[in-house]
């Protein structure tokens, strides 16, 4: 299973990849949108675990780009923003139990992606 | 005083809120005294002053009225009376003209000349021939009069200056009272001789008794020196002093006033009957007079007085109508823009707490990850798995962090329904309870208030607004802290009321409200706590917050014991209709 991790955040993204990796998951990550564009037209992924907001692109925008490029791939947000809007936009396109605030347990990351693998929730 | 409570209009005891931005604009109690002074100044002054020109032109119209009306008396009764003298006066002119003194002086021819005097004539009674040395020569009557010497008598003195004499009235024989006429006849070579009759007043005081004198009145003659000479009937007899002032001479009839000494206000009208000592006297009593004008006054006075009644009633009523609804209209006015600003103020809150948390919320995610890797490190590569120091403080920093995401949680989703547009879900009505007494749990544990909650396990989700929601608990909540001492207990106890519905009661064991507030605490601007900066709208806004969800809200409370909030839920939403 891979999984791409976006966030401008990159102490966060580097650590959550590292963690992911002890857990026997193979997860790249990148800080900008351009270059997590870059990454999903060379690369395969299951997962995107996206930041709602990036410099320069909304994670929901970046997520439409994504899905052109691959259309099979599942989506998580991760934000640390709570205004309604976001939580409207981001709950409509990825499910509600997919739009996570940060800090996210690693427990709970987790369990929404095994959620995924066995073909539940996520993107319709 | 419960009716004077009841009476009072709602503005008259309204203070402003000392606090806020926000008054009311105008003085009520002011407004309306003004508009009902100048309403019934207006309407009433026109009335009095109608009432007051109709009162005295009428009195003057019935006064004149009442003088024209005795005058005209007054000279018609002297008319008759003159023309009564003067008749016989001539009868007694022709007479004389008519006999020669020895026809005269015949006692027979002298007699037949009585009887037809008697026969043509009422009123005489005798009939006498005096010489010029005042002897009585003649007479026939019923008195013994032949052979009197009058000579010294003033009556004689004054027939032979003026030719004629007409005397007061005196009681004669059987007591009848009488007047004497005498006239002078003028012979050759200053010569002269006199005839003089007895007349019987009877037919003069007949002839004013027929005067029809209106207001218990009266008609008389009097001499020059006031004495009686016909019967009154209120005045006194024949030959009494009457008690009336004698008036002084005038040629016409008049009409005066008069107050007698015993109070009664009399009309005196007078004329001097020419050549003669008589004076005609009709008197009224003007009360008598007035009493049809007074009986109407009051007539009058009653209506003045219903009118004036009823244009106060309904200026009155009209004007506390008018304030009452000005003053309610301000009132809601005031409590919108206390709303308007609320709702700026929550919305601010939530602004400031959104960016709080997003801010706080990134560096803790990193915080989170690094010692969850530390933690990672530790366990999966097992070098310092059991070093039980080293994975307490890493567990103790991700407890923590868990801690300040809590908060970080809890401030968004504060701020995500503050302010907002009504959202209605579907909600556990426990987990909002528990959202909201962590908003307070700090001042709990400084204050050592022991809170407990308890929902029943038949307790459904509820739809409705979450942000309303937790508003209406937090203000309810707010307030028992507000009113428990430290140590007090907070009970919240959730359950189902009925099919459609959950109620909520959130008691305390505080200072309680007393009773005489407790019918107001939910009117806007009510508040015991103005001096410590209470607006009084906490309450005011919870209430429209649950009328506007479709649930109710109750107060019970025992002064010193405590107080309980009951609020009502609908299961369903009304904005969602089924």
């Amino acid at each position: 299973m891979r999984v791409l991790l976006v966030d401008d955040e990159i102490e966060l993204v580097s650590t959550l990849a590292e963690r992911l990796a002890m857990r026997d998951i193979e997860a790249e990550w990148t800080s900008t949108a351009e270059e997590a564009l870059e990454l999903v037209r060379r690369n395969r992924y299951d997962l995107a675990v996206l930041d709602v907001k990036i410099p320069r692109m909304s994670g929901l925008v970046l997520k439409k780009k994504m899905e052109e490029i691959q259309p099979s791939l599942h989506f998580i947000f991760m934000t640390g923003h709570g205004s309604e809007k976001d939580f409207a936009q981001g709950a409509a396109e990825a499910g509600a139990g997919f739009y996570l605030v940060k800090p996210v347990k690693i427990e709970l990351l987790m369990e929404r992606m095994e959620e995924i693998f066995r073909g539940q929730g996520g993107q319709e | 005083m419960r009716l004077m409570e009841w009476i009072k209009p709602k503005f008259w005891n309204h203070y402003d809120a000392p606090e806020g931005p926000f008054r009311l604009l105008f003085n009520f109690p002011r407004i309306w005294k003004l508009a009902v002074l100048l309403t019934s100044g207006v309407t009433l002054l026109p009335l009095f002053a109608m009432a007051v020109i109709d009162y005295s032109v009428s009195k003057e119209a019935i006064h004149s009225e009442l003088f024209f009306r005795t005058t005209r008396l007054v000279s018609n009764s002297r008319r008759t009376l003159t023309y009564y003298l003067a008749e016989r006066h001539a009868a007694l002119d022709y007479v004389v003209g008519a006999n020669s003194l020895e026809q005269l002086l015949d006692a027979t021819r002298l007699e037949y000349i009585l009887y037809n005097l008697q026969r043509s004539f009422q009123g005489f009674v005798d009939l006498g021939v005096i010489d010029q040395e005042g002897i009585q020569q003649a007479y026939v009557g019923p008195y013994q009069l032949q052979g009197v010497d009058y000579s010294r008598e003033e009556w004689f003195r004054e027939v032979m200056e003026k030719g004629v004499y007409l005397s007061d009235v005196f009681l004669g024989v059987r007591h009848e009272p009488h007047i004497v006429i005498a006239v002078r006849h003028p012979m050759p070579e200053g010569r002269f001789y006199v005839v003089r009759t007895t007349l019987d007043t009877a037919r003069i005081a007949g002839l004013l008794l027929e005067v029809e004198v209106t207001g218990a009145g009266d008609a008389f003659l009097i001499n020059r020196d006031g004495i009686l000479q016909t019967r009154s009937r209120h005045h006194g007899n024949v030959l009494e002093k009457v008690a009336l002032p004698v008036p002084s001479y005038s040629e016409k009839s008049e009409v005066m006033e008069y107050t007698t000494p015993d109070g009664r206000e009399l009309v005196l009208g007078y004329a001097f009957i020419k050549d003669s000592p008589f004076i005609l006297m009709i008197t009224k009593q003007k009360t008598d007079l007035m009493r049809v004008w007074r009986e109407r006054q009051w007539k009058l006075l009653v209506f003045l007085t219903i009118s004036i009644a009823g244009a106060m009633l309904v200026i009155v009523g009209v004007s506390t109508y008018l304030v009452t609804q000005v003053y309610e209209a301000d009132v809601r006015r005031v409590a919108a823009l206390h709303q308007i600003e609320h709702a700026n103020k929550m919305a601010s809150i939530g602004r400031l707490a959104a960016g709080v948390a997003h801010e706080i919320n990134n560096p803790l995610a990193i915080i989170n990850e690094k010692a969850g890797l530390i933690k990672d490190l530790f366990t999966f590569r097992k070098m310092y798995a059991e070093d039980r120091k080293l994975m307490g403080l890493v567990d103790s920093i991700v407890t923590s962090v868990d801690r300040c995401a809590t908060i970080t949680r809890r401030l968004l989703s504060f701020a995500r329904h503050v302010g907002g547009d009504s959202k209605v879900q579907r909600l556990r009505v426990g987990e909002i309870i528990e959202e909201v007494l962590g908003f307070l749990q700090k001042e709990a544990d400084y204050r050592s208030i022991d809170v407990s909650v308890e929902v029943a396990d038949n307790v459904p989700e509820v739809e409705c607004d979450r942000g309303r929601l937790q508003q209406i608990l937090l203000n309810i909540v707010n307030n028992a802290f507000a009113a428990m001492s430290d140590g007090g207990h907070l009970g919240v106890r959730v359950h189902r009321a009925g099919p459609d519905r959950i109620s909520i009661a959130v008691s305390d064991d505080g200072c309680g409200i007393p009773e005489g507030d407790l019918h107001r605490i939910f009117e806007p601007f009510f508040s015991t706590k103005t001096q410590k900066g209470g607006t009084g709208l906490g309450l005011s806004i919870t209430y429209s917050l649950v009328k506007e969800m479709g649930g109710d809200i109750d107060v019970k409370s025992v002064q010193g014991q405590g107080t309980t909030f009951t609020i009502m839920l609908p299961l369903k939403s009304k904005s969602t209709g089924a």
